[in-house]
């Protein structure tokens, strides 16, 4: 693996430096996602606070205006302005709360219905799971960003849709994975155990199965919200995410893009803040999956 | 296997028809097409009406979706609000810039994929290894929209070495097939190195090179036959994600294909343009994966008692 690489290179120089005990660290834990996602939810929470200018306010004498290493820069703006003189740095930052937030309600509500329609599927079985299951198949057979763009057009631009689509996207696969894990544990003598007890159907979801199936819905839902991250911003880039002026990363990509002549850094530094979030969020995902569940590698 | 078949099939159609009904009752409920395309003031009673029975308009909805589904398994759509052709020759002529941007990116993700893949798992622990698996990490999280601006900006507008955007020569083709394929070269570039990690263990590959046969020839012959058969199943399914995918290229390069039809459709209610490429694009993910279903249950037979 490429670890060992690191670690001979780590081995030779190391040990003066402390080096290799760094780097064995950085191994066993996810520092930088970790520390990534700290700065992101901070900068969500903090946001008015800690944004150097109002990500609204147009100042059209700084349109375009350089990022403060440049030469042409007025000093003003430490990542540029965009075409209409709005600081990007304290967009990207406004934009943080817009991808939280959404990654948030989305992904908790798609584990709500996903998760009850797993158990109630694999637990009743019979005609309950045919049609869970179709509901599945007709889910999976749409194409999903068309989907969306038409649901956007229909209920109109809003924060409440976004969520509500993106949401729609994920129920599907923790559906899926639930049944799976329902279907085996159903099977197991403390559930019929607790079946001749007298114990209610509702109470031997609750309480018996629902515990057997948590660590599956925990680990999906870490490695879901880079993804979900991921399709807000390209719904947002395609116009139909969070209606303007509100910040969102994909849609200053999209502003930035008639300018990639004159001000290349309004589209690249929302496209960094992307890349980066969905990365960590992707690290810690994996590092959880491996670290509870090993038996999930293959998603 | 044929019962199993035959259940899949059903099950397809069904898929197929749900979808449908999602589509077109969401486009009504978008409001009545008259009241976007006809001018309020200018139209008579008269001609409102006229166009509502023209279209079928005048209907309940319930009868107007049957009156569509009738005429859609007959490949008749109705004729586009926004241009007046007939729908499905607008679905038609787009599809082939489709088919062009996506075998485009399929041959860039094999390209890519298959010799990083290999690279990094008979390099193993390597520099080539770690250069391969931060590339496969890079597949999962670049946000393909800003890929595709960013190669613009590089290789368009700094270097001028490739065109911007829209369909032509093969120069045309680069940058949006690498914008498409990115994820899926990550893709296969994990499976061929899981893969090929796997085989490389085992004991024939002990055994071939414990008779002395040369590394290049174990890597070939005996490893990469027995590795491939995953990437390949997994590259057939391919075709059917860049369907979808196609949607945000082809907004990025302003190419004329089917992904950038719909989006032009939805913004501007056009249902029957929308609901159209929505049921061809649906029936092809479908069939891709029907067909995908069939060669796994065809390969290995526990498949279909499941």
């Amino acid at each position: 693996m490429a670890e060992e690489a690191l670690t001979r290179v780590a081995d030779t120089f190391g040990p003066r430096f402390g080096v290799k005990k760094g780097y064995q660290f950085l191994r066993r834990w996810p520092v930088i996602p970790v520390a990534i996602i700290a700065l992101l939810v901070i900068s969500a929470v903090f946001a008015p606070l800690l944004s150097p200018h109002d990500p609204l306010k147009n100042a059209l004498r700084d349109r375009n205006d350089e990022p403060i290493w440049m030469a042409e820069s007025s000093g003003k703006y430490i990542l540029g302005a965009d075409f209409m003189g709005r600081d990007v740095l304290s967009r990207i930052i406004h934009g943080a709360r817009i991808s939280l937030m959404v990654a948030a309600v989305a992904i908790s509500t798609g584990l709500l219905v996903g998760t009850t329609l797993g158990l109630v599927a694999g637990y009743y079985g019979g005609y309950v799971d045919e049609i869970i299951m179709r509901l599945m198949d007709i889910n999976a057979a749409i194409p999903f960003l068309l989907l969306a763009l038409i649901v956007v057009i229909v209920f109109g631009q809003s924060l409440t849709t976004l969520m509500a689509v993106l949401a729609l996207s994920n129920w599907g696969g923790p559906a899926r994975l639930v049944r799976g894990q329902t279907l085996q544990l159903k099977t197991l003598d403390y559930v019929a155990l607790a079946r001749t007890s007298g114990a209610s159907d509702f109470r031997i979801l609750v309480k018996h199965i629902l515990p057997g199936v948590q660590s599956i819905v925990v680990v999906t839902a870490t490695l879901q919200v880079g993804s979900v991250i991921l399709t807000e911003s390209i719904l947002s880039f395609l116009g139909a995410g969070i209606p303007p002026p509100t910040p969102a990363w994909g849609s200053m990509v999209s502003d930035g893009r008639d300018y990639l002549g004159s001000a290349w850094w309004v589209a690249f530094f929302p496209g960094i803040a992307i890349l980066l979030t969905v990365l960590a969020f992707n690290f810690i995902g994996d590092w959880l999956r491996d670290r509870w569940d090993p038996r999930l590698r293959q998603l | 296997m044929l019962r199993f078949a035959g259940r899949r099939f059903i099950f397809m159609i069904f898929s197929v028809i749900g979808a449908t009904v999602i589509v077109f009752s969401l486009s009504r409920l978008a409001g009545d097409p008259r009241n976007l395309y006809l001018g309020v003031g200018t139209t008579t009673k008269e001609q409102y009406d006229a166009w509502g029975k023209k279209f079928g308009l005048d209907k309940p909805v319930i009868v107007q979706y049957f009156i569509w589904l009738s005429k859609a398994i007959r490949l008749d759509f109705g004729e586009s609000l926004l241009t007046g052709y007939p729908a499905f020759t607008r679905i038609r002529t787009h599809i082939p810039a489709t088919l062009q941007l996506a075998t485009g990116a399929w041959i860039f993700a094999l390209m890519v994929g298959v010799p990083l893949g290999i690279f990094s798992a008979v390099k193993r622990g390597t520099i080539w290894d770690l250069a391969g698996r931060t590339f496969a990490l890079l597949g999962q999280a670049l946000p393909p929209f800003w890929l595709g601006i960013m190669l613009i900006l590089l290789f368009s507008v700094n270097l001028g070495w490739l065109p911007t955007s829209q369909r032509g020569g093969l120069d045309h083709y680069i940058l949006p097939s690498i914008t498409l394929g990115w994820i899926a070269a990550a893709g296969i570039l994990r499976l061929v190195r899981s893969s090929m990690l796997e085989v490389l263990d085992s004991e024939y590959v002990k055994f071939a090179r414990a008779k002395g046969v040369s590394n290049w020839t174990v890597i070939t012959k005996h490893a990469l036959k027995n590795a491939a058969i995953p990437p390949l199943t997994f590259s057939a399914l391919l075709l059917a994600a860049f369907l979808t995918g196609t949607v945000i290229t082809e907004t990025v390069f302003a190419w004329p294909g089917l992904g950038r039809l719909v989006v032009i459709a939805i913004n501007n209610n056009d249902f029957p343009v929308m609901t159209g490429a929505v049921l061809v694009i649906t029936v092809m993910y479908v069939s891709v994966v029907f067909l995908l279903d069939m060669t796994y249950a065809f390969i290995d037979p526990r498949i279909r008692y499941r």
